[in-house]
């Protein structure tokens, strides 16, 4: 069987510029390049859009919000947490008012039943699995529910293979048959939540055998699930893109959070919630302030005294409004509203779901300016191009992690030619617009944001070294808070209580592209253990898992469409159409297909997705989409 | 509200060590009480994220009333102990294991090594040329790992790591027995056609460069592998979001090798593929 290698990138060394999008790039000087860009910004201030970057540091982030806020006065200001864990973050705000997962690593280690839910830990975040094997083994029972028989089930006591989108209607009948069995929480529920007789209304159509339908799963697997989740002692939820890359990805995610304020399942020691992220940083981004509703310290835009604190350290104005998220920027590009991009180690142009689209878009800017390590797919269609530091290797820093643990990010390479800072560059940019900002180094640019933000005001440099990374939140610098978070819940008194948790009332909304007879196979995506994300990263060393893009298929959908492993198909969505050779997955179910978005080079995965959109997070529908297998005629399969 | 289980606080345990009164927490192992009072007790097989496994003998000391010699790294102190590192005993039987060792496996890449021969005046050349147990070439079937069996003093370590310690891969195991015995996958296959998934957890713990990264390896054989010129700096993985903590061997400002610290909380000094092997794109630079 042929092997493929990815396309293999290498690092960008000198600033690249071009007249108009017809020609090729040609080398420039630092100098002529900041000037361009510049003027390129300069001229469409009331129409930009920051793409901040969830690989770097939170240092870059928190300067990369700063300069869409105070040099072009605006809050657009997004990352590719739009595309993963931005309804996580959302459901998780809307209920306790924090953004983050609720528990640790080491606490799933000491807990009774862990529910990993839309996850494939096992190959997406080994390490943290680790922990879980580690649980496990101390006599913890796991319950994989995934369309997929991941080898992150093999694990489990119970695999729940449900039908992809159905992830609301197993989580209501879950709730239901916890209620009905006397074993809701009802002293937490009476104290720490609100809304509780509407959500029991919600659920209550939703019986076991009406699941089983909907779903696809046994009814007694569900059972199983929900009295094993009521009765531990102490449970921790976790979930990844499985339940937020859909159209309403936000209400999956409070349909679980519902789970756990039902049973008390969350505030204590080994008993949480733990979405697992995907970047290095995609928790730190948004901490930083490089989202568009919140300024650094996950503070709310709207909040006049949280603003009045950042003008006044900033010496500028704040729009009293929430800015136009990835989402949405890309569409007011569409109309004209955003007119200039700056974008920083993103790469839109394929992690974007319909990616024809998102070039498309990107191709109507007026300006566009990226800063990455690598000509990406993206940067080819720059009209300058910013070569960068690696952030993990190449710069000092911090990052946050999935538990919130705030680590140090040390310099132990020298960058290539003359690759320069992202601070440095941003700095040289907004001094050419009129912002004179002197960072002597990164932990310059931390010191301020802890001057900021109260959550971080306890994690010097020092502290961060000594303890190994400090967890937010850590509001003193003489001690350290518990691992896990909202122990407030709990409290007998009603003051230090606090707000009490809302109940989310959501409602079944099944996957917007619907299968039929012209597109009868429902097709997810993830990833696979040595590849990550559009390939650009990983595709740099060689992997002896590695065997390209496959579309797997189960078996029985294998025999009746007669194909065969290695065998190329046709695949289409109603959006687009890739070559792809077959895989045949036994842990398929028929009807079910899986392919990645590793290999965009040789088979554009996101070109078959779909963007509709949760309207909450705006976050697109990687997760479910409709396509057709179709065999090659004999002469074409020659190549 | 459950109340977080914190266990017995653990007493201080008083035992003489080379005749001098010492306290231990309860649950150390006399080899943790020799390193606290800055004992250095050769080991091979003892790994700090491992169970202890007794399989070298060569970290034995003597124990008051014990018939035989004990090893430091899992007998745990007891109360009244009296323990004895540096006995007649102890040292004889220290440098017969080195000797027989260093006799049959090749050592040269173990770190210390030679250092403890010269001390306990092994002669690991007394047995003759013959005494090696296996003379083969290093096996390398993939672009990451290589698998030399002259280095391996089969003290388990990898397989233990990529079982049910950590990893839970149980891609290898021990194969044979007595003299026979190696660690192998299934059907003694090429790594390739295993069930490894090249964590590299496995290099990570192993004592004496049997497994090596093949970046070292290659290294190595070119005669370029520069230990005192390699920085060691500690960062965090560009890849998911757990957060690993990574630390980077540079050397001439390339990334070598990359291995991750024992006492990480998130961590314990394992890794996955990525993490482990995926940094080659920060230096793809022409």
């Amino acid at each position: 069987m042929k092997k493929r290698q990815p396309k293999t990138y290498t690092r960008l060394t000198h600033p690249l510029v071009r007249d108009t999008r017809d020609e090729p790039f040609r080398r420039a000087s630092w100098e002529e390049a900041l000037d361009r860009v510049a003027r390129g910004l300069q001229r469409n201030r009331d129409a930009f859009g920051m793409f901040a970057c969830a690989r770097a540091t939170n240092e870059m982030n928190y300067v990369a919000q700063k300069f869409a806020r105070v040099v072009m006065g605006t809050n657009n200001v997004d990352s590719c947490n739009r595309t993963c864990h931005a309804p996580s973050v959302a459901g998780l705000s809307a209920a306790f008012g924090s953004g983050g997962g609720t528990s640790s690593y080491e606490e799933i280690e000491h807990t009774d039943v862990i529910v990993m839910w839309g996850s494939n830990a096992r190959f997406a975040h080994p390490i943290f699995f680790q922990h879980v094997l580690k649980g496990i083994r101390n006599g913890a029972r796991m319950y994989a529910v995934d369309p997929r028989r991941t080898s992150t089930a093999e694990w489990a006591e119970s695999w729940l293979g449900l039908n992809v989108g159905t992830d609301i209607p197993l989580a209501h009948a879950v709730a239901r048959e916890i209620i009905h069995a006397g074993l809701a929480n009802q002293a937490f529920i009476e104290r720490a939540t609100t809304g509780y007789e509407e959500y029991k209304k919600l659920v209550e159509p939703w019986t076991l055998s009406l699941a089983e339908k909907v779903t696809g799963v046994p009814a007694r697997a569900i059972k199983e699930l929900a009295h094993a989740y009521a009765r531990a002692e102490r449970a921790q939820l976790c979930w990844t893109l499985g339940i937020t890359e859909h159209h309403n990805g936000t209400d999956n995610v409070r349909a679980l959070i519902n789970l756990s304020l039902l049973t008390g399942q969350v505030g204590r020691y080994g008993a949480g919630l733990q979405p697992l992220r995907g970047q290095n940083n995609v928790q730190g981004g948004g901490d930083m302030g490089a989202i568009p509703n919140r300024l650094p310290g996950f503070q709310d835009i709207l909040d006049p005294d949280t603003r009045l604190k950042f003008e006044s350290a900033w010496d500028t104005v704040i729009q009293p409004h929430y800015g136009l998220n990835l989402t949405e920027m890309f569409e007011a590009m569409e109309e004209g509203s955003v007119r200039a991009v700056y974008c920083i180690g993103e790469n839109p142009a394929q992690s974007e779901a319909d990616s024809d689209q998102a070039v498309r878009r990107m191709r109507q800017l007026d300006f566009l300016v990226v800063q990455d390590i690598f000509l990406t797919k993206t940067a080819e269609l720059a009209d300058v191009i910013l070569p960068a530091t690696a952030g993990w290797a190449e710069t000092d820093g911090t990052t946050t992690s999935s538990e919130r643990r705030v680590q140090r990010v040390r310099k132990a390479v020298t960058p290539p030619g003359e690759a320069r800072e992202d601070i440095d560059i941003m700095c040289d940019i907004a001094a050419r617009l009129g912002h004179d900002w002197k960072y002597a180094d990164a932990e310059a640019v931390w010191n301020e944001l802890r001057s900021l933000s109260p959550d971080h005001y306890g994690m010097t440099y020092d502290r961060l070294e000594e303890h190994q990374g400090i967890q937010w939140p850590c509001p003193s610098t003489e001690e350290l808070e518990p691992t896990y978070l909202h122990s407030r819940l709990w409290e007998k008194d009603p003051q230090r209580r606090g707000m009490p948790a809302p109940f989310g009332i959501v409602r079944h909304d099944p996957p917007v592209d619907l299968t039929d007879e012209e597109y009868p196979i429902r097709l997810t995506t993830g990833r696979r253990l040595d590849s990550y994300n559009t390939g650009v990263q990983s595709g740099g060393f060689a992997s002896p898992l590695r065997r390209g893009e496959y579309v797997e298929l189960s078996p029985e959908d294998a025999e009746r469409y007669g194909v065969v492993v290695g065998e190329e198909v046709q695949v289409s969505s109603r959006r687009g159409a890739v070559v792809a050779p077959v895989w045949v997955e036994p842990a398929l179910r028929p009807g079910l297909a899986f392919m990645t978005m590793h290999f965009p080079d040789e088979v554009d995965t996101n070109s078959l997705t779909i963007e509709a959109n949760c309207p909450i997070a705006g976050t697109a529908e990687f997760k479910a989409s409709a396509i057709r297998i179709e065999k090659l005629p004999v002469a074409t399969i020659v190549r | 509200m459950t109340v977080t289980e914190l266990g017995i606080p653990r007493r201080l345990l008083e035992f003489t060590l080379d005749g001098e009164a010492v306290r231990a927490p309860e649950g150390a192992t006399i080899l943790d009480a020799c390193r606290a009072s800055g004992k250095d007790i050769p080991t091979l097989c003892e790994g700090d994220t491992l169970r202890p496994k007794n399989a070298c003998r060569v970290c034995v000391v003597e124990v008051e009333g014990s018939r035989t010699l004990v090893p430091a790294c899992s007998r745990k102190v007891e109360p009244g102990m009296e323990v004895r590192t540096d006995t007649e005993r102890s040292r004889h039987s220290r440098k017969i294991v080195l000797e027989l060792l260093a006799s049959s496996v090749d050592l040269s890449t173990t770190p210390q090594v030679a250092e403890w021969i010269k001390e306990y005046e092994a002669k690991p050349d007394r047995f003759g040329p013959d005494a090696a147990r296996l003379n083969e070439e290093p096996r390398v079937d993939n672009d990451l790992y290589v698998r030399d069996y002259d280095k391996c003093i089969l003290c388990y370590k990898c397989v233990d790591a990529c079982g049910d310690q950590w990893q839970n891969t149980f891609a290898i195991s021990v194969a044979g027995r007595g003299f026979d015995a190696r660690i192998a996958v299934e059907q003694d296959a090429p790594l390739t056609d295993s069930a490894c998934v090249y964590c590299g957890n496995c290099i990570e713990v192993c004592p004496t460069g049997a497994l090596s990264f093949k970046s070292e390896f290659d290294m190595r054989a070119a005669g370029t592998w520069d230990e005192p010129a390699q920085t060691e700096t500690t960062t965090i993985c560009a890849y998911c979001g757990v957060g690993c903590n990574l630390t980077l061997h540079v050397q001439d400002n390339e990334i070598v090798k990359v291995t991750s610290p024992h006492d990480n909380p998130v961590t314990h000094g394992n890794l996955c593929i990525k993490g482990r092997f995926g940094y080659q794109h920060v230096q793809n630079r022409d």
